[in-house]
């Protein structure tokens, strides 16, 4: 009949309306600063530095190798490295910076460190009133714990961990025997990591 | 009567009075203070007053519950940040539209531009000055209410033009474009289908029709419009060719922001957009209230013993129904395509609208007949009129290869 | 009463004159329409409401979009060409206006109403429609079978050409 598709549509449209008032199913809406949905352990936006132990300087696993500078690919990170009275390069950064406003969080950083130095956050709130300056992040602003780094993704951050832990002991081992013939391969190939959701 | 005199009958009038009586009895007392040749200028300014802040008001509230209304239907809370509940939005939403830059294009016809807001607005306000709102609350009682609504209505159709044309910008001029072969083509359902009423009442006064309009059937049933065959087939045409008057979705293609931006708003901004907003609003409620006034009785009570209710709050109360069903179409039909539009008002609405004017003289020369048989006979005449009319509409929408006949 | 005859009467010339004198093409029909409206006008102060309300209904809603609509349709109504004012055929013009003008004299002169006394309005709505439903049907009649011919005729155009292939 002619108007039924209407009728139809109008009776669906009214059940949203007062659904909308006694059905959660209906009303979904989280009032966003108020209440929050928890993140997803998989969730990312934009990279930070991890660093070990208390110290935010000495702790960082950061050697500015400059490999994320170079494969980035909006180049948005910019590494300056440490020189000792010598001019000799130290394996720290003096300089880290990670323009957010550039960034497109495509995690490449993060699959090419070496060292797991590099990691991504879950911080989303980055909204300024200075687009300038406050959008690009220092070393201070993007170094956080390694605890930080368990908070947000769990699973991602024991698996890190046990790797460091196991090179770390065949860096002892090939230490210990270091007359020795080579034990074991010495270069470190980064395991994909596969983070379970 | 002195001074004192009418301070201690007041409120005796006040209380005593039929509550409707005492709305003009109150401007009555005021204006019976004035020295006489201002007593008529006081007197409509304060009717135009009352006009201007009620209105302004129901449009305020119009908005926000179009905007909650529209939320709950798309199951989202709608506007909630602005006071408690969201209720103080169309003041944020004031404050914005008037403290936002008025942008006028380069190449647009200043003059032109800035006069189609006022154009749109003061012909719709003038309509509200012939609707009964209630028993004895009518602005101006004309002799030929029902045309000058229309004649007024008229004029909406050139300020859509002037806001299209002024602005020099091809989406502002296919809009208005649109919109004017719109409201000229629902216009003549509108007309064919207030006919009936017209005709049937034997007078063009909206207060008369309101009168014609007291009194219940078997005491229970009120003897509007809308319950006898022809005036419920009258008030579906009056109100789908309304809802197109009023360029409210599905008939929003003047506006159709996903194919001509915002149409003729599109070069309007801050304040003027604004202005043309109320004015949309406006029309929306001038048309609701011509309906109410033709087919639901006016201010009437549904229910006899509901009388001592003030006849105004019926009024308003079934414009806040019409509000309400405005917003539900709105929430769920989607647009019309151009042609289905057009097609919609000449091949179906046209020829509805024409064969309930001949049912509704039948209505009329069948007075003699029991009630029930002439009910039934005038509804099945309609209804095989709809059946007639539904046939040929679904059989043309059967799909053919298209053809081109000018292109080809 | 006399005031607002004189602001309306002006406004009915300057529309006039306006309408004829601007170059814009959809300048003038505004123009034309501030004429029209103002006549409704003239009319409603005489107490002639029907009247009024008919000439805004017809005038202002019909008519005047009929006219805007010729104009955006048929030719490019943006730019005023650069040119003289008065066309060639002036004179013609001038005879036309010349005789409409004399005719106006001449019935004016010649009407029965002696002038300088007010005439109240005797024509309501009512009355009206009496005359059109008694004395007048046929022509009404008439005048609307003409025009829903004209419509259903209408449709008809506009309803899809099945049989043309």
């Amino acid at each position: 009949m002619l108007g039924e598709g209407i009728i139809k549509g109008m009776v669906e449209t009214a059940r949203n309306f007062f659904g909308s008032y006694h059905d959660p199913a209906r009303f979904v809406t989280i009032q966003y600063p108020e209440q929050r949905v928890p993140l997803k352990e998989n969730n990312r936006n934009f990279p930070f530095l991890v660093f070990d132990g208390a110290d935010t300087e000495k702790g960082l696993r950061c050697v500015a190798c400059k490999i994320c500078e170079k494969e980035c690919p909006p180049q948005c990170i910019y590494i300056v490295p440490e020189r000792d009275a010598h001019g000799k390069l130290q394996k720290h950064p003096k300089i880290f910076d990670i323009d957010i406003s550039t960034c497109m969080s495509c995690q490449i950083c993060v699959e090419v460190c070496p060292f797991d130095a590099i990691k991504m956050d879950q911080e989303f709130e980055l909204s300024t009133g200075d687009r300038f300056s406050n959008l690009l992040l220092h070393k201070q602003d993007l170094a956080k714990p390694n605890d930080y780094y368990h908070k947000i993704h769990p699973t991602e951050a024991t698996l890190v961990d046990a790797q460091l832990a196991k090179e770390r002991q065949l860096a002892a081992q090939r230490k210990a025997g270091a007359g020795a013939a080579p034990a074991s391969p010495p270069k470190h190939a980064p395991e994909k990591l596969v983070p379970v959701g | 009567m002195t001074f004192m005199a009418m301070i201690t009958c007041l409120p005796h009038m006040l209380l005593l009075a039929n509550p409707d009586e005492w709305l003009v009895r109150l401007k009555q007392t005021i204006v019976h203070w004035l020295p006489g040749p201002w007593q008529f200028v006081i007197s409509s300014l304060i009717t135009i007053a009352v006009l201007i802040a009620v209105f302004g008001a129901l449009f305020a509230v119009a908005t926000l519950i179009e905007r909650k209304g529209l939320g709950r239907i798309q199951n989202r809370p709608g506007p909630n940040r602005v006071g408690p509940y969201g209720v103080l939005q169309p003041m944020a939403d004031a404050v914005k539209m008037l403290i936002k830059e008025d942008v006028v294009p380069r190449a647009a016809d200043r003059v032109v531009h800035f006069l189609a807001p006022l154009v749109l607005v003061a012909p719709v306000m003038l309509a509200f000055s012939v609707i009964p709102y209630g028993q004895g609350l009518v602005p101006i009682n004309l002799d030929a209410g029902v045309l000058f609504f229309f004649a007024v209505g008229a004029a909406s159709e050139l300020a859509v033009f002037m806001a299209g044309w002024s602005g020099h910008n091809k989406y502002s001029l296919l809009g208005a474009m649109r919109a004017i072969a719109q409201m000229i083509s629902y216009e003549i359902p509108l007309v064919l289908s207030t006919v009936t009423v017209v005709m049937m009442v034997g007078s063009l006064s909206l207060v008369q029709i309101v009168a014609a309009q007291g009194g219940y059937w078997w005491g229970v049933i009120p003897r509007w419009n809308i319950f006898a065959p022809w005036g419920l087939a009258g008030f579906v045409v009056f109100m789908i060719a309304a809802i197109a008057e009023s360029n409210r979705s599905p008939f929003d293609l003047p506006e159709g922001e996903s194919e001509i931006i915002a149409g003729f708003l599109t070069e309007y901004s801050g304040f003027k957009y604004a202005v043309f907003f109320m004015g949309e609003y406006f029309g929306m409620f001038a048309i609701s209230g011509l309906a109410i006034t033709l087919f639901l009785g006016g201010w009437h009570a549904p229910l006899p013993y509901l009388g001592w209710v003030p006849s105004f709050l019926w009024f308003f109360g079934k414009l806040f129904i019409f509000l309400f069903v405005f917003i539900w179409l709105r929430g769920t039909l989607p647009r019309l395509r151009m042609d289905q539009l057009m097609n919609y008002a000449w091949k179906c609405l046209l020829p509805l609208a024409l064969i309930n004017i001949g049912v509704a003289v039948i209505w009329r020369f069948t007075a003699g007949w029991p009630g029930p048989l002439r009910w039934l006979v005038c509804a099945l005449l309609i209804v095989l009129a709809f059946v007639w009319l539904e046939k040929t509409w679904m059989k043309s929408r059967e799909l053919k290869p298209r053809t081109y006949h000018y292109a080809s | 009463m006399q005031a607002a005859f004189f602001i309306i009467a002006a406004l009915i010339v300057i529309g006039g004159l306006a309408a004829m004198l601007v170059r814009k093409l959809v300048h003038a029909v505004l123009w034309l329409m501030v004429t029209l409206a103002s006549l409704a006008a003239l009319f409603l102060l005489l107490g002639a409401q029907f009247v009024g309300f008919a000439q805004i209904l017809v005038y202002v809603g019909a008519v005047a979009i009929l006219i805007v609509f010729a104009i955006l349709l048929t030719r490019n109504s943006e730019w005023a060409k650069a040119g003289r004012l008065a066309s060639p055929s002036w004179l013609v013009g001038v005879g036309i206006a010349g005789l409409a003008t004399g005719c106006l004299i001449a019935s004016i002169l010649a009407s029965s109403i002696p002038p300088g006394v007010p005439v109240p309005p005797a024509a309501s709505v009512a009355d009206i429609g009496q005359k059109l439903m008694t004395e007048y049907v046929l022509p009404l009649e008439a005048v609307g079978l003409l025009l829903t011919a004209a419509m259903i005729g209408a449709v008809i155009i506009a309803m899809p050409e099945d049989k043309r292939g």
